[in-house]
């Protein structure tokens, strides 16, 4: 699942994110009828409009195996709301079936695959930020740690306050400009603290917010998905 | 066009946010409140059966209220109470109103109580040249700026401690110290004269017993206590949703409320009150009257908003959500502040005049984590902002938007073609791939955050040609 984010604007981490995979020996598959799982239109109250999104979904991802998204949100739209955008029965059913195989990139690393080891190098002082989907809706703890720790050569430095949120919210950082710009100041200040040449992260959503902010700030720390890190650092 | 209640939102938040005092603050008050939620619940053996015990408890009161309410309101009356089941905030007021003026009451104590808040009992009291003294320090101190509570469970927690001395010792007539012992003993000595010399009491319940009819009272300060012992009458104010079976269930609920709300393991007071005085009773009032309050909590139940009336007002949300830490307790514009009171308020007073609460969200879910008798805050929001689109409440080049939106996701060429767009677009107004200044909605965005233009070519474009497939060939 490459999301919206994914397609448009940030490819390089799809990129990452296959070739990471296929590195670890996964078959994959871009099934061309994904677009946006609609949690933009769900999260502001369209839930019809997000159904029509979410149908479209489901049937473009029918026959595979597993699904893995390179954002948090979007594995946990699918996860946590799509059984419930559908009244009872066949479509529920479906609904839930998609739910069953979809994950968010490092727990299939992690959860999926077990991966204990990784053929990886990368320099660099590096802290990461959670996300609130991620952490609170899929679970997603210290597998993201987990695999920074097999990382040679990166100085990782836990954030501040990691499971704070960013303040990015979809429409909420449009909506609300004035509450969002605060919070992901605080976010960037905590990120400032830590020194760190790099952010990494494992939703694009947040990305794109954070180093938004940290661009208009004139600070100079790199802002990269995890599957970005792992596929720089990949040794053959 | 912006309502009048968003440009007042507005204005508190933009307050709020630029002083750097109260954010930095609320940020300390927030970190140390989240550390004693989860140091003290971090002490139970498993939190996640407590959370389920007290989830469920709750939601099987409020799925039998009409059972529990009538069980509660015999054994209240059976011994030597007076229940009245007040539908709406007038009718409550108007009951309350009687017994004042029964009592030919002059002196009114009042324990720390939201719903009479939310019923504005106060102001009616003093219409009729009644004297309503609050005794809970918080309640007591906004109470003499006049302003609304900052917290469920902290109401002057905006306030410094400068600011509190000011205040007293203007009330004083004479300098007191910026010492929180000195102003503490201050209001004591204040409200000691209050209570010897009210006629009655009101107080709040924080639980209604069912099955013996026994109001409980949580207070750290003692407070419940006094006012509801000393005066000849008591009159405590329950939202009828306040109710727990029995004592067992009592355990639980107690339990969790202190320690997710204050991280106490209990509080310093808890009063249980079970009829007035009995002949054999040393102390106690001679009449006790319970005014239970529906005021729109009976149109909850049944619906999918049912869970919120789970809520036992620890004050949990607001310790846990960074949208409190920003805009503040008053940015709620309602005695129900933080994450329950987005949720609450709108359902009890309806979505005009408040629709821009559940957007004053980002969905993060540390509420809903926070929550110990797990009330699904933000699927409750994401509900609350389906009703106000559907009611027309919100602009409808949103729906044109969403819509257009949805049609190019079930259209992967569409979607393809609108991407290639945006590129195309953004091409002129983007340097290093990156726009400072965009038009339209997204001027919001580039008002505070550059903005990353749309990729050359998007994943989809890259996947498609074998040239730029990373590692085995399609």
């Amino acid at each position: 699942m490459i999301t919206c984010l994914g397609d448009a604007l940030y490819p390089a981490v799809g990129e990452s994110a296959v070739k990471v995979l296929r590195g670890l020996g996964v078959t994959l598959d871009f099934p061309a009828g994904q677009t946006c799982c609609g949690q933009p239109a769900f999260n502001s109250g369209y839930p019809d409009e997000a159904r029509h999104s979410a149908r479209a979904f489901i049937d473009a991802f029918a026959d595979s195996e597993y699904v893995v998204s390179v954002s948090g949100s979007c594995a946990a739209m699918v996860r946590h709301h799509y059984p419930g955008l559908f009244p009872e029965g066949p479509a529920r059913r479906r609904a839930e079936a998609l739910a069953a195989r979809t994950f968010e990139f490092s727990q299939f690393l992690v959860d999926v695959l077990r991966v204990d080891d990784l053929p990886i190098a990368y320099p660099a002082a590096a802290t990461m930020h959670h996300s609130c989907h991620t952490l609170r809706l899929l679970g997603v703890k210290d597998g993201p740690e987990r695999l920074l720790d097999m990382v040679d050569g990166l100085d990782y430095r836990p954030l501040p306050r990691a499971q704070d949120c960013c303040g990015f919210g979809g429409t909420f950082a449009v909506k609300m400009p004035m509450v969002s710009e605060a919070l992901v100041d605080r976010k960037v200040d905590h990120v400032l603290e830590t020194g760190a040449d790099v952010l990494v992260g494992l939703d694009m959503s947040c990305l794109m917010n954070i180093e938004g902010r940290l661009r208009r700030r004139g600070a100079r720390v790199a802002v990269k998905h995890l599957a970005e890190i792992l596929a720089a650092g990949w040794r053959e | 066009m912006r309502s009048p209640e968003r440009e007042r939102f507005d204005a508190t938040v933009a307050r709020t946010i630029a002083d750097r005092r109260l954010q930095d603050w609320l940020a300390d008050f927030q970190a140390l409140a989240q550390e004693a939620h989860d140091d003290a619940l971090g002490e139970l053996d498993d939190v996640e059966a407590w959370r389920d015990a007290l989830s469920d408890v709750r939601a099987h009161t409020v799925a039998h209220l009409d059972h529990y309410l009538e069980q509660f309101a015999a054994n209240v009356e059976g011994h030597g109470g007076h229940v009245f089941l007040a539908a709406t905030a007038a009718d409550a007021r108007a009951y309350v109103r009687r017994v004042v003026r029964e009592k030919q009451a002059r002196l009114i104590v009042k324990g720390k109580s939201m719903v009479t808040a939310e019923i504005e009992l106060n102001p009616m009291l003093e219409a009729m040249g009644v004297e309503v003294v609050e005794t809970d320090l918080g309640e007591f101190i906004v109470q003499l700026t006049g302003e609304a509570p900052y917290h469920i469970i902290a109401p002057a927690l905006h306030m410094t401690l400068g600011q509190i001395r000011d205040l007293f010792s203007r009330e004083a007539g004479s300098e007191l110290p910026a010492d929180a012992d000195a102003l503490a003993a201050y209001a004591r000595r204040r409200l000691r004269e209050k209570f010897l010399a009210a006629d009655l009491g009101i107080s709040g319940v924080n639980f209604g017993i069912a099955s013996t009819g026994t109001v409980i009272l949580v207070t750290n300060e003692g407070n419940g206590r006094l006012s509801t012992t000393l005066p000849r009458t008591h009159v405590a104010v329950m939202g009828i949703e306040r109710l727990l079976p029995d004592w067992q269930s009592l355990d639980c609920a107690l339990t969790m409320l202190t320690r997710a709300g204050t991280g106490q393991r209990i509080s310093t007071y808890v009063s249980a009150i079970t009829g007035p005085r009995r002949e054999t009773d040393e102390d106690g009032p001679d009449e006790l009257h319970v005014v239970l309050v529906d005021n729109g909590r009976s149109r909850i139940l049944g619906t999918k908003y049912e869970p919120v009336l789970k809520c036992v007002r620890c004050g949990s949300c607001a310790d846990f959500c960074p949208v409190y830490g920003a805009i503040g307790g008053h940015a709620y514009d309602s005695v129900y502040t933080g994450p329950v009171g987005a949720v609450l308020t709108p359902l009890l007073d309806g979505l005009d005049g408040h629709v821009e609460l559940p957007y004053a969200s980002s969905l993060c879910g540390a509420c809903r984590d926070a929550c110990p008798a797990r009330v699904p805050l933000t699927d409750l929001l994401l509900e609350l902002r389906a009703d106000a689109v559907r009611s027309g409440r919100q602009p409808a080049s949103w729906r044109v938007g969403f819509r257009g939106y949805a049609a190019a996701t079930t259209r992967p060429s569409m979607w393809d073609a609108g991407v290639r767009a945006a590129a195309t677009l953004a091409r002129p107004f983007a340097r290093d791939g990156f726009v400072r200044s965009a038009p339209g909605v997204l001027g919001k965005w580039t008002a505070a955050r550059d903005l990353r233009a749309p990729a050359r070519r998007s994943f989809r474009r890259r996947w498609r040609d074998p040239s730029t497939q990373p590692g085995e060939r399609r």
